[in-house]
């Protein structure tokens, strides 16, 4: 794959710049092993992979602070790898095993964390945008100054709810950060042929929303994007709307024949826009790391993943006692 | 280190596909992501694309090649200076669970089963009356008193002290932070009050009445349900969904209906539809302190109706503890909510002619009290059930299967499901009369089963 070489001046120090070369990788490995794994049939059913995307969530993790709430939809293995989620747990939810973040009751579009503040994996496009608001309504309510990431696709962008949950969120300033993740295909139709408008944020302006277009493949836009929003809801200003335009490179799920797009366009993205090697570039460029560093920092993720893989493959399945377990919690009054 | 391509699985249910083409020859160099082959599958055709690195060191499967197993090996890949015939096999493993299969619990019932019979307060209580739209209100206030956590969410709940006037008062006393009102949509504050009992906090969710929360409903099933279930009991949705259910007078089709068969269904939900206002009050507190979501039906016909409320501080009910109205002989009439009108009035006028009925209140649908019905008819060895929803697949639907399965041997006679008429509701009154049940069909269906 060619790398795109940048030499682009920036404001960051190169720890932080290798660490999201490493937060962005470990997606990538990870999201690959687990593809590599559903063809093995270690993972069934439905799995939406993140490849592509990985700036987006690694940009806006990069200010998050202690107590900040996540929500998203079913394309959520990446946001919970950023978000400090084990991925051990993780690939052991996805295989259906037992030491999975649900014991295996999820699957991969159904982990949460309470530790993290990780509100799930919906697999009801756009549910999570009411959710997410109502996250962000809670921590008004107990007066702390956090905010909710709701991220949601350019396809969820349609769904009436949103608009619902905008006009609340806009009528009672709840600190809530709407991601529109628009990697451009909803599914298998495109934005041109499912939205009337172009950029998908300016739809907030109708509810007094303020947001922006953001490079969905720079991950330092993408942090910088992050942090003024951050900065707005936390100081009490309302909700903000940040359109990340981004790419997947796979398909929606591991059954998309993909017909909608072309093998040149998806190969143009990753050759001439990828993410993690823009990153890359920057750190070799600006002679923050070595070939050998990144090398180092390569080896260290696959093992990682790796170890991931084992860890899922030789955790239990779930005993059938569990079928009956945590349908309701026990009332203690 | 040479490893074997597997044929992929590349849809949830692919068991075996075609190798339609290869676009990769013997050694090609591959990296992560390039396309290697088409596969078909019987949806549709599919790129397979390479995970690791290396040189395509032998094709074992040729294009064109029907059939192709999943997980058999296709192909070899080896790393630069390597042979196909350093290959180690990669295991295959098996998709299929490995567990045994649950045994099935064994149905047969128990002789007598144990049914609380504690009555609901001592006797002796100073007793007052009170109507069941007070009753909400205090059981309301008590719990938002109580807890701070606790608010209240809805249409018209704040400043117009509610649309039935349920909130009387509670903006006065709460203020507009904890009694609030929304807009008209439905979807978007019940998934905002979801995602806020995720949170940590316990809101009530006022619906104006239940048949607009049809609108609501993914997020109240998928969303508040499942979450306990999905996140292997991590977080869940402690809250309250209320307001008026089923038919009110002459308002329709579309603000007709009874959901209590609906939601009675889902594992996640407990669902409480009280009749009288002591159980309005009790089952409330009970459910605004439940930590799982709670689906409560009121009726607006009972709404001004008053009934003996114990003089109790804190007075609560316990979900899943049916109240025996009336003790009886001859028949088992179960109802719950409003039913019990009909079911009440039945046994009054079946006592004339010397029959004797049991009447039984449910009160909670889901936890679902069986016992004290199995029990009861293990005496009187006939039922009907009472209720204004529809027939087909309806809550006496199933209670008529509880019976059969656990009781069949006490039964002398087919149980009788009192319903709604199978029709959306008109506005004609006559019509709305005749779609609605009514105390005449109870009394019919007893003796019916009593052979009178």
């Amino acid at each position: 794959m060619a790398t795109r070489k940048s030499t682009k001046k920036t404001n960051v120090s190169a720890d932080e710049l290798k660490l999201y070369y490493r937060e962005m990788l470990l997606i990538r490995r990870f999201e690959e092993k687990a593809g590599q794994l559903y063809g093995m049939g270690v993972i069934g059913g439905f799995c939406h992979l993140y490849i592509g995307q990985e700036a987006v969530v690694v940009g806006l993790e990069a200010n998050s602070k202690e107590g900040d709430k996540r929500i998203t939809s079913y394309r959520d293995h990446g946001h919970m790898l950023a978000c400090g989620m084990d991925p051990n747990g993780v690939m052991a939810e996805l295989a259906g095993r037992f030491d999975g973040y649900s014991a295996g009751k999820g699957g991969s579009m159904h982990m949460f964390s309470e530790e993290k503040n990780f509100y799930g994996g919906n697999g009801i496009v756009a549910a999570q945008v009411p959710l997410g608001t109502g996250l962000a309504f809670a921590d008004k309510y107990k007066g702390s100054d956090n905010v909710t990431f709701a991220y949601f696709g350019d396809g969820a962008a349609n769904q009436g709810q949103v608009y619902e949950a905008f006009n609340m969120a806009a009528l009672w300033n709840l600190p809530v950060i709407y991601v529109i993740e628009n990697n451009q295909y909803a599914m298998g139709t495109s934005q041109q042929r499912s939205t009337s408008t172009r950029d998908i944020y300016t739809r907030g302006e109708a509810f007094g929303i303020p947001g922006e277009i953001v490079d969905g493949m720079d991950v330092l836009a993408v942090r910088d994007a992050g942090e003024k929003a951050i900065k707005h809801c936390r100081s009490g200003k309302g909700p903000y709307i940040l359109e990340i335009k981004t790419y997947r490179y796979r398909g929606h799920s591991m059954s998309d024949p993909a017909k909608y797009r072309t093998r040149e366009e998806v190969q143009k993205v990753r050759e001439e826009r990828d993410p993690i090697e823009h990153v890359r570039g920057l750190l070799l460029a600006n002679k923050y790391a070595t070939e050998d560093d990144l090398k180092a920092i390569d080896k260290e993720i696959k093992g990682i993943v790796n170890e991931s893989a084992e860890f899922a493959r030789n955790s239990p399945e779930p005993d059938p006692a569990e079928l009956w377990t945590d349908i309701y919690a026990e009332a203690t009054a | 280190m040479a490893t074997e391509i597997l044929m992929p699985a590349l849809s949830p249910t692919m068991e075996e596909g075609t190798l339609a083409k290869w676009l990769v020859k013997e050694g090609d160099t591959v990296s992560s992501g390039d396309i290697m082959a088409e596969i078909e599958t019987d949806k549709a055709t599919m790129e397979f694309e390479a995970v690791d690195e290396g040189i395509i060191g032998k094709i074992l499967i040729a294009e064109g090649s029907e059939g192709v197993k999943v997980n058999t090996a296709i192909a070899i890949l080896i790393e630069e200076g390597e042979s196909v015939d350093d290959v180690t096999p990669t295991a295959a493993v098996a998709a299929e669970p490995t567990s045994a299969p649950a045994p099935v619990a064994a149905t047969a019932a128990p002789a007598a089963p144990q049914v609380d019979l504690t009555p609901d307060w001592p006797e002796g209580t100073a007793i007052k009356q009170q109507s069941v739209r007070e009753a909400l209100r205090d059981a309301m206030s008590e719990e938002m008193r109580r807890d701070e956590n606790v608010y209240l969410m809805g249409e018209e709940v704040a400043e117009y002290q509610g649309a039935y006037k349920i909130s009387q008062g509670l903006l006065d006393e709460f203020g507009a932070k904890r009694v609030i009102d929304t807009p008209i949509t439905e979807h978007g504050f019940a998934g905002i009050a979801v995602g806020s009992a995720m949170a940590g906090l316990r809101p009530i969710v006022e619906f104006m009445t239940f048949n607009f929360a049809m609108q609501a409903i993914d997020q109240i099933i998928n969303s508040a349900a499942k979450t306990r279930y999905m996140s292997g009991g991590q977080m869940g949705a402690p809250m309250v969904f209320r307001g008026p259910n089923g038919a009110a007078a002459r308002v329709g089709a579309q603000h007709s209906q009874d959901y209590a068969a609906w939601y009675m269904q889902i594992p996640g939900l407990k669902v409480a539809m009280p009749y009288s206002a002591s159980d309005a009050k009790g089952l409330l507190k009970t459910a605004i302190r439940d930590p799982n979501p709670v689906i409560f039906l009121e009726n607006e016909m009972l709404y001004g109706h008053s009934f003996d409320m114990p003089e109790i501080d804190d007075y609560t009910v316990p979900f899943g503890k049916a109240r025996i109205w009336r003790e009886g002989t001859d028949v088992s009439i179960v109802s719950f909510g409003i039913g019990m009108q009909y079911a009440l009035e039945a046994a009054d006028k079946l006592a004339e002619d010397g029959i004797s009925a049991e009447v039984i209140d449910l009160r909670t649908l889901r936890p679902m009290d069986t016992a004290t019905i199995i029990k009861s008819v293990m005496k009187t060895n006939r039922c009907v059930t009472v209720e204004e929803g529809w027939p087909q697949g309806s809550v006496g639907s199933y209670i008529s299967s509880v019976i059969m399965q656990e009781a069949f041997d006490y039964l002398d006679a087919p149980v009788i499901n009192c319903t709604g008429k199978d029709v959306p509701m008109p506005y004609a009154a006559n019509l709305e009369k005749l779609a609605l049940v009514t105390t005449d069909e109870v009394i019919a269906a007893v003796k019916q089963v009593t052979y009178r």
